[in-house]
């Protein structure tokens, strides 16, 4: 493995005509018992692993990934980082995340590609206005930056945006979060993975855990059941941390357990790659779209989730259409452009919009789930408190609110205003 | 695009007619003063999710305005039945989806 990137190491790389790269991390095979067993190798799981390593010196660990690493929706979404939540425990969590996005790259010694070009979140109507007005000013009383901006200052911001006052769904302004941004998905999956194997963490991918095994007189959790390379092998593992998005239900289901969670494609698009128009990340609940142009040029477009259960990773047609006409309506210039590549990931929605991290009832079982349409933005501040709360086996403060008995208590962070559309 | 029969109106219809309310046959407890708030978060919140096989209401929304049950896969999106509320979903319903 290349011990650590530098421009020294591009250098003497390039002496050797660029042939002696190695390999970023190493998929093993797994050993027959971990300390902790991490269920997913999407980038919560890796981080996870990674700080599991880092912070608690917790390092005989293994990530179970059933498919490929970034395979599944840290490979599908659509890459948007912002913190401008409005409940206080959401706030907390997403801007402590958004921290660690800002020195991500130099800790992981991996270019994540983090760019803070801002985020925009349209107001179309009096309504969403009051309610922008009032998560900005929630925001600034959690420190965290933002501003309620004025149709002619969006317009100097993105001037492709028809701010025009005659629309059927006119601007009528926005919050504006500076820091905000984007990064590159696939980067933060490598990155973590790469960190998270230098420090000793075996990463096993194809590796499919079928199913959760008790201890028969504890009643605690003994192990996981993995089909690996078409055998089924037992991992001992008196911890075992679950991170699967999309497939929460399914996998809680093999502890026999259920969750306040269903499963719905969430799909996006990509344009052919145009010359740089749109230097911001654009959002609008009300047209419902999103849209910010990659480093490579084409326009990543966020659609709505689909209005029923589903694991087909494609998402339905009638939320194309739909997304089509909301970024035809801000942007009359794209409506001419054509779509390269649509695609879905299964998101796993909690009614409060809010995730599930912690212990389940089964002892030495944990979820980290429920990011819905959201989980891309938190995964470094997900992986930083999951670790915290699987070494010392009770709650991060960031994370005890939003253990899974909120929704036996009552206590849920209702979160759909800020997590409506925007992901 | 799902393709849905609805039992009301006798026909095939586009999704775009109709809103899926969610998993059907939960029951509103009979005496909700009396559950715990166990029993009450489960009733409110909890939700089998399944990979496969789901019974759910979809409600007919710019059509006859009825609601009624629908068995689909989540994997393959198949309508496997639609049957009235009420029905039970081994009962002979009224129609099999197309």
């Amino acid at each position: 493995m290349t011990k650590r990137y530098s421009f020294l190491q591009i250098v003497h790389q390039a002496l050797n005509h660029h042939e002696g790269w190695k390999p970023a991390w190493n998929s093993v095979e797994p050993r027959d018992a971990y300390d902790v067993v991490i269920v997913g190798g999407g980038g919560h799981g890796l981080a996870t692993a990674y700080y599991l390593a880092k912070n608690h010196g917790i390092t005989n660990v293994a990530v179970l990934e059933k498919g490929w690493i970034g395979g599944g929706n840290t490979g599908r979404n659509t890459t948007i980082v912002r913190s401008n939540y409005l409940r206080d425990e959401a706030a907390h969590l997403y801007e402590f995340a958004l921290k660690l996005w800002e020195g991500l790259s130099a800790d992981l010694n991996f270019n994540v590609m983090f760019s803070q070009r801002g985020v925009l979140n349209l107001g179309h109507s009096l309504q969403d206005m009051r309610d922008i007005e009032r998560r900005v000013n929630a925001n600034r009383l959690n420190g965290i930056d933002g501003q309620v901006l004025a149709p002619a200052d969006i317009q100097k911001i993105v001037p492709l945006l028809d701010c025009s006052p005659r629309k059927r769904y006119p601007v009528l302004g926005a919050s504006w979060q500076p820091r905000g941004g984007i990064a590159r998905h696939d980067a933060v999956a490598w990155g973590y993975a790469r960190g998270a194997d230098r420090l000793g963490v075996d990463i096993v991918e194809h590796a499919r855990v079928v199913d959760i095994t008790l201890d028969p007189s504890t009643k605690a959790t003994d192990g996981v059941l993995v089909e690996h390379e078409r055998e089924l092998k037992f991992i001992k593992a008196p911890k075992v941390a679950c991170v699967t998005a999309g497939n929460s239900g399914v996998v809680a289901a093999l502890a026999g357990l259920k969750l306040p969670i269903e499963s719905r494609p969430l799909q996006a698009f990509v344009s052919e790659p145009l010359k740089p128009c749109l230097d911001t990340v654009v959002m609008s609940n009300a047209v419902h779209g999103y849209l910010s142009q990659s480093d490579k040029g084409d326009l990543v477009i966020g659609a709505g989730v689909d209005g029923y259960n589903g694991y087909g990773q494609r998402g339905s047609f009638e939320i194309i259409e739909e997304t089509a006409k909301a970024i035809c309506e801000l942007f009359p210039a794209f409506s001419r452009v054509r779509m390269n590549r649509q695609w879905g990931g299964i998101v796993d929605i909690c009614p409060d919009a809010c995730p599930i991290i912690g212990p389940m009832p089964v002892p030495g079982l944990y979820f980290n789930c429920g990011w819905g349409t959201g989980g891309f933005k938190a995964t470094p501040g997900s992986g930083y408190v999951f670790a915290h709360t699987l070494a010392e086996e009770k709650p991060h403060p960031l994370a005890a609110p939003f253990g899974v008995e909120r929704f036996h208590t009552g206590a849920v962070i209702d979160e759909h205003g800020a997590a409506g559309v925007a992901h | 695009m799902l393709r849905i029969y609805c039992p009301y109106c006798e026909s095939v219809r586009d999704e775009d007619e109709f809103h899926c309310v969610g998993e059907a046959h939960i029951n509103r407890p009979a005496n909700p003063e009396e559950l715990s708030d166990q029993e009450w978060g489960e009733y409110l919140h909890f939700r089998t999710n399944p990979r496969g096989e789901h019974r759910e209401i979809w409600h007919h929304t710019v059509g006859c305005r009825q609601h009624f049950n629908v068995l689909r896969d989540t994997e393959t999106y198949e309508i496997r039945r639609v049957y009235r509320i009420g029905d039970e979903l081994n009962a002979d319903a009224d129609a099999d989806a197309d």
